[in-house]
């Protein structure tokens, strides 16, 4: 008798236990309009939190506002980590960098509203395309354009005279870097992946100089068709490989590895965006070699000789809707984006339109004559739907599975050709697109 | 003295009853908590269409439309191939085990030394292994080199080529746990009354028979167990190719499909029907297995 009382007695505990853990935190949020207390910021810049930049920040920061005790949090894997602790109104920090798998349909279920879209936009750049029924949640910590960085020593070597502006044109040049030098012409990075994701996707809209291309593509049944953004891009990587024009084993790549061999002249080019010149210069330097060889040209297309390039916010800064010290969490956002030089240290476009010049390292773009624009914002109640049907359709425009695959086969190590692939790409595009109308 | 008879013992009995209780309930709390709790909230988010975070919504509920699209979909059970590759290096690596545990259960010179060898690859993070690994068989590294003072020069891209990624990999996981099956098929092999060798020998057994006839039976249990293990195992891999190629180039495994489902495409509902269905085949596997080869008590003498 006494044994059976003290199971129900250990049930019930354990029950309570159980409750109580399914209940969640205190609905944070007091209204306090001082700026003041102790806020947590989420960075996934391990780099300048170790060699003290932001400790210098701090500094600046308090020396405008006292009260406030900034921590810096920083995630080295930022993107799985935060995405997880979203889970929990009040895991998240007070400011942090939005995880790319936030939809901009969530953003008002985890972030802040900072303004909307006619107050802020004579201030920042950058802040329409992620913008919510006219409402802003987000700025930008700076902004990068998208093409192709190239090694100029490897290119001079290869007798490569004027840079290619169409796909035609930098399949020659990339062959002729195979035939007079020792250097691989592109390096796809596929083991890490990530290089084959956005890097490639973000240069849909320069080929058209189209603004509206990822609008347009959320809606398309047949993306892939000759002619058509996604079809040119992907279409430029399969012959890149299918000519042999890439590393031998891409199994076996490493992205810390390609940035000194680039440095030293081992790889001729690679995809990526203007935020990556800063970091390869950087690693010029490290590797004993000529920064100055760090080159960038727009994406080998061109409207009537003109190119086009697409600026972009990078990663975007939001306030914890459940935070419970807004105004401190939104003085150091603003401080973050308008008064601090992180835009510039890390080489990127400022998003405050108080600074009008473009970064040095984008010189040669504008020497060149290529236009830049800013996507166009997303229709309304059509925020996110190209998130949206890249996850229905499983054909992953910003992550690297889907183009992995496409690498694979023009290896020749999976079945099948560049047109039954793309066909297969857009009867899964077209079937997601349909549904996510209906 | 306030020895009240009657509260002062009913006390005592209580504690004394529930004292064990009472030490078990951290441990179940801790499992239900971090165990059976997710595990109820998977069989939950299986019925839905969540993207992963934010709240879950009425219209999320969709019901078993996710088992449905698991079964008709032919590519989500197209990577059950490759764990055939597994599968097949788990006899290998059972077989390896077994020959060494054999072996190394008699008075063989050094036999603590390789002991020790052998296991050691169970101990190494899997990470670790396969980073080391990724280098191992990278062109012109570890495994080229060596072949090439046999004299092969003409070697395949062990991961960049398709048709041999699956065995490098499947490789690599024999390696790592065949010191696993060999501590434990030496620990049942050690747990044979070694009186029965003797008797053996005197009878003029040779070591196969007696292998065969006394080692065998003995630890039957033994090599059932390592077997649901072993299949299991191939049906759930996921550390060694994860880490190696992240399920690149037709090494995509079942449990990879689901992470990717999961984290990459943003369908944890579905990713979640996926892990149901996954559970649901060990089982029925570890069932018919029971069935067929029942566990039956081996009396040696």
């Amino acid at each position: 008798m006494a044994s059976r009382k003290a199971m129900v007695g250990l049930v019930a505990v354990a029950a309570t236990a159980l409750l109580l853990t399914s209940c969640s935190g205190t609905d944070g949020g007091q209204t306090d309009d001082k700026v003041d207390g102790e806020i947590t910021f989420l960075t996934n810049r391990t780099d300048l939190e170790q060699d003290g930049t932001f400790d210098r920040y701090i500094e600046e920061f308090t020396t405008e506002n006292p009260d406030v005790t900034v921590k810096i949090e920083a995630i080295t894997n930022y993107e799985d980590d935060v995405r997880t602790r979203m889970s929990t109104p009040n895991g998240y920090g007070d400011v942090l960098l939005i995880p790319d798998a936030v939809g901009v349909d969530q953003f008002p279920d985890f972030f802040e509203k900072l303004g909307t879209v006619e107050e802020l936009e004579d201030d920042y750049r950058f802040i329409s395309d992620r913008a919510l029924d006219g409402d802003v949640y987000a700025l930008a910590v700076g902004g990068n354009t998208f093409g192709v960085l190239y090694n100029k020593a490897v290119f001079e070597e290869a007798g490569i005279t004027d840079l290619p502006t169409t796909p035609e044109d930098f399949l020659a040049a990339l062959q002729s870097i195979k035939d007079n030098t020792d250097a691989t012409p592109y390096y796809t990075n596929y083991k890490d992946g990530w290089p084959l994701g956005g890097q490639w996707t973000d240069n849909w809209a320069g080929i058209g100089g189209n603004g509206d291309v990822e609008n347009e593509i959320a809606e398309e049944p047949a993306p892939w068709t000759e002619g058509d953004p996604a079809y040119i891009v992907d279409s430029l990587l399969y012959d890149i490989v299918a000519d042999g024009l890439s590393e031998e084993d891409p199994l076996t790549t490493n992205w810390e590895q390609s940035k000194s061999d680039f440095a030293t002249g081992k790889i001729g080019s690679m995809v990526l965006g203007s935020w990556s010149i800063a970091q390869f210069q950087q690693a010029a330097t490290d590797a004993g070699a000529d920064p100055a060889d760090i080159g960038f040209m727009a994406f080998p297309t061109n409207i009537d000789g003109t190119q086009y390039a697409k600026i972009g916010g990078d990663r975007r800064l939001a306030i914890n809707v459940n935070s419970s010290n807004k105004p401190a969490a939104e003085a150091w956002l603003k401080f973050l984006v308008e008064d601090s030089d992180f835009a510039e240290i890390s080489g990127m476009i400022s998003p405050s339109k108080a600074v009008e010049e473009l970064p040095e390292n984008l010189s040669s773009l504008q020497e060149a004559g290529v236009e830049f624009f800013e996507n166009t914002p997303a229709p309304e109640g059509k925020e996110g739907l190209l998130n949206a049907v890249a996850d229905e359709s499983e054909v992953d425009v910003w992550g690297n599975i889907y183009r992995q695959q496409l690498i694979d086969l023009a290896r020749g190590q999976a079945s099948g050709t560049k047109d039954s692939f793309f066909d297969d790409l857009n009867a899964r595009w077209g079937a997601a697109v349909e549904d996510l109308a209906g | 003295m306030s020895f009240a008879p009657g509260t002062g013992l009913k006390r005592r009995r209580f504690f004394q009853v529930a004292t064990p209780y009472l030490f078990v309930a951290a441990a179940v709390g801790l499992l239900v908590l971090l165990t059976y709790l997710p595990a109820a909230n998977m069989f939950w988010y299986s019925l839905t269409e969540w993207r992963g975070f934010g709240p879950i919504d009425a219209e999320d509920f969709i019901g078993i439309e996710n088992y449905v699209k698991v079964f008709t979909d032919p590519s989500i059970f197209e990577v059950f191939l490759v764990s055939i590759y597994y599968f097949v290096g788990s006899f290998l690596q059972m077989a390896a085990a077994l020959y060494f545990a054999t072996i190394l259960s008699f008075n063989t010179r050094f036999s603590n030394f390789f002991r020790g060898v052998i296991f050691f690859p169970y101990l190494l993070n899997g990470v670790a292994i396969g980073f080391v690994f990724l280098y191992f068989f990278q062109p012109g590294g570890t495994l080229d080199s060596v072949l090439g003072w046999f004299g092969v020069n003409e070697t395949p891209l062990w991961l960049g080529d398709a048709s041999v990624a699956n065995y490098s990999l499947a490789g690599t996981s024999v390696w790592r746990y065949t010191g696993l099956n060999f501590v434990l098929f030496l620990g049942a092999i050690q747990s044979i009354n070694p009186e029965l060798y003797e008797a053996a020998e005197i009878d003029g057994a040779s070591r196969w028979h007696q292998f065969r006839f006394i080692i065998f039976p003995g630890i039957r249990r033994i090599v059932g167990l390592s077997f649901i293990l072993a299949i299991s195992g191939a049906l759930s891999v996921f550390e060694i190719p994860y880490i190696m190629t992240t399920g690149a180039n037709g090494t995509k495994t079942f449990v990879i499909e689901t992470m990717q489902t999961a984290f990459q495409h943003h369908k944890v509902g579905l990713a979640s029907a996926m892990a149901v269905v996954l559970l649901a085949i060990v089982l029925i596997v570890t069932w018919l297995q029971r069935k067929f080869f029942p566990d039956e008590k081996v009396d040696l003498t």
